[in-house]
């Protein structure tokens, strides 16, 4: 009876293409938004539960936040314009050392014209959209082979960047300011003078970053460009027979998906880790995040937040369980376990829904605007 | 069979050739559409007739002759040059984007005609959102043509049928071309969508003033609606005329009802 949109009235083409037409999203976007900017770090400041000890912050908070920004550039890619990538990880790696090399200065010297590309250090946030925009390359780069190849190829091809940005990252010492150990320390995070390190603070700048890019990328996949990219996805032939142009419609996908991850490798390394090695940046990292977006739905915003919290939170909820319930068993017990439940569950939901959580949640929707009169 | 008003040439298919390895697809294919008519394309099964659709929009290239469109010679170009051109198409199975509401499905056909960039598009406001709303408006009026108000925000995978093949002549008509290519836009309707699909091609013709090349194997329809017909059978033209001429001619007869030897 709640969520009923009888009633309310469109008079505009403007208000029917709303983000939320119908009043109840609305309200409760802004109560999540309140929610996320508001109660949580009074919470947090307050120590009151869950928020005691900065854990549930620290260890949960941010990286779901991070990985939900890295997802949401995925899905773009993969979701919306049809292109299955395996490279990621790739292009958060990107991000995070470019942003790296921006934030600690570049001094390239080019002995033969007598001169030398210098660029002094920049303050954390240009370095972070910088590294996105390095990312953004690297991706329109290896976006390439897609215009000729599709499906599982363009995903080994895709892999290539992978496996090429693991090594340069690991072997080429320039990228790593020539550190001995090959793991390199994030710049101090000052943001407009203001230095920001506590828990709270870092989550803040998670959360605006993740806020801000998940509603460009919202209206984006809603404008004319997703719609490109969905009929790319769907049916290319006809696509190019309607005037869609293939290279620029894959082309903007790889960039701004990267761009995307590129943001979110760069507040990985800096604002979740502090220190990082290529490690970080694995395949292991592609992986999660393809799963992600293929849980939490592909083609949709709200599914990059949900495979998101699912794969992050799910295994860490499980891992507290036995302890929770006093049963006595060895952690290397639990944590196969966790594996053992994680991937059976993710097997269950393909089944039953395909489509992942965000189908789940919009076919919630559409009942519940019946109830409980359905016929 | 409708009056003509017979103007300018739009397009001229001149002795086109096209193969697949030594599978001959066309062979010296010419023929003409008159600005504002509508031209049948028939043949029996295997004539070359998509063939002959997709070379006229880009998709196939021809290995011989040429095709002049709008006074403009072209010897290779791609599909979205031509659709730039102002050649719409619909498709014999329908090429439906299925993850797409129907309105969407129609705003896709409205690309061309957006300019605001990537960034005007991410932040959604001032220029880029009047343009988003004037270019609803416009595929509201297509809608309303098409008499498809009530599915406007379903996927398009979950309409029956005619319904998609609706959607699919209202895509090709947000582009507001100057010549639309119909294949086969009939096939599979009952009598009563038939009679719609009938109407929407014929007010297509009369109000938008749009040049139509279709595609159709049902005889009623294509004698009815046509201005003029053009015969294809194991690609070679045998036929090109009137509803009327064509009907009586003896090539024609023999294509469709095959020769005693």
């Amino acid at each position: 009876m709640l969520y009923r949109e009888a009633g309310q009235f469109k008079t505009t083409y403007a208000q029917d293409m709303a983000m939320f037409p119908i009043r109840q999203d609305r309200i409760a976007f802004i109560l999540l938004l309140a929610l996320a900017f508001l109660v949580v770090p009074l919470l947090a400041k307050l120590q009151i539960w869950p928020f005691g000890g900065e854990y549930l912050l620290r260890a949960i908070l941010i990286p779901f936040l991070i990985l939900s920004l890295a997802a949401i550039g995925v899905n773009i890619l993969v979701g919306y314009c049809g292109q299955i990538s395996l490279g990621s990880g790739a292009f958060m790696a990107v991000g995070a050392y470019s942003a790296y090399k921006f934030g600690t200065g570049i001094n390239i010297p080019l002995a033969w014209l007598g001169t030398a590309i210098v660029i002094p250090p920049l303050p954390v946030l240009p370095s972070i959209l910088l590294g996105g925009l390095m990312a953004a390359f690297a991706g329109v780069l290896f976006g390439v082979p897609s215009l000729r190849i599709k499906g599982l190829y363009l995903a080994v091809a895709t892999l290539a960047a992978q496996f090429f940005f693991d090594w340069v990252f690991l072997r080429v010492p320039w990228f790593t300011n020539y550190s001995s150990s090959g793991s390199v320390n994030a710049p101090a995070l000052n943001f407009f003078g203001l230095t920001m390190n506590s828990p709270i603070e870092r989550y803040f700048i998670c959360l605006s970053f993740v806020t801000v890019f998940a509603l460009l990328a919202k209206n984006l996949v809603r404008g004319n460009i997703g719609r490109q990219w969905m009929a790319i996805r769907d049916m290319d032939i006809a696509a190019e027979l309607m005037g869609i142009r293939p290279l620029y419609a894959k082309l903007t996908a790889f960039a701004v998906s990267s761009f995307i991850v590129g943001v979110a490798g760069a507040l990985w390394a800096f604002v979740y880790l502090g220190s990082w090695e290529p490690l970080a940046f694995s395949i292991d990292r592609s992986f999660q995040l393809l799963f992600m977006v293929i849980i939490g739905g592909l083609g949709s915003i709200l599914g990059a937040f949900l495979g998101a919290a699912f794969i992050l939170v799910l295994p860490i909820l499980l891992d507290q369980v036995p302890h929770a319930l006093g049963i006595p068993i060895s952690v290397e017990t639990v944590s196969l376990l966790v594996f053992i439940i994680t991937g059976s569950l993710i097997c269950y939901l393909l089944i039953v829904e395909p489509h992942g959580f965000a189908r789940l949640w919009s076919t919630a929707k559409e009942k519940l605007r019946l109830w409980p009169y359905p016929y | 069979m409708r009056s003509p008003e017979v103007n300018d040439v739009m397009l001229r298919v001149e002795r086109v050739s096209l193969a697949f390895g030594g599978v001959k697809a066309l062979t010296d294919v010419s023929f003409d559409i008159r600005k504002g008519e509508i031209r049948a394309i028939i043949g029996p099964n295997g004539a070359g007739k998509t063939s002959m659709l997709n070379v006229i929009n880009g998709f196939y290239h021809p290995n011989r002759g040429s095709i002049t469109f709008k006074g403009k010679s072209r010897p290779r170009m791609r599909p979205y040059e031509a659709a730039r051109g102002g050649i719409a198409r619909t498709f014999q199975n329908v090429a439906l984007f299925k993850g797409m509401s129907a309105l969407d499905n129609i705003m896709a056909g409205r690309t061309l005609k957006m300019r605001y960039g990537l960034l005007w598009q991410a932040l959604r406001v001032g220029p880029a959102r009047t343009e988003e709303i004037e270019h609803r408006q416009r595929v509201e009026e297509i809608i309303d043509f098409l008499e498809i108000e009530a599915i406007r925000k379903v996927p398009v995978a979950r309409l029956p049928y005619g319904l998609q093949k609706r959607v699919e002549l209202g895509r090709a008509l947000a582009m507001e071309p100057d010549l639309l290519l119909l294949d086969e836009p009939m096939a599979g309707m009952n009598l009563e969508e038939k009679e719609d699909m009938s109407r929407f091609i014929v007010e297509v013709n009369d109000y938008y003033g749009t040049t139509i090349a279709l595609i159709e194997h049902d005889m009623a329809v294509v004698m009815d609606l046509s201005n003029r017909v053009v015969v294809l059978d194991h690609g070679v033209k045998i036929a090109d005329g009137t509803p009327d001429e064509v009907k009586t001619n003896q090539a024609v007869i023999d294509a469709y009802l095959g020769v005693a030897h």
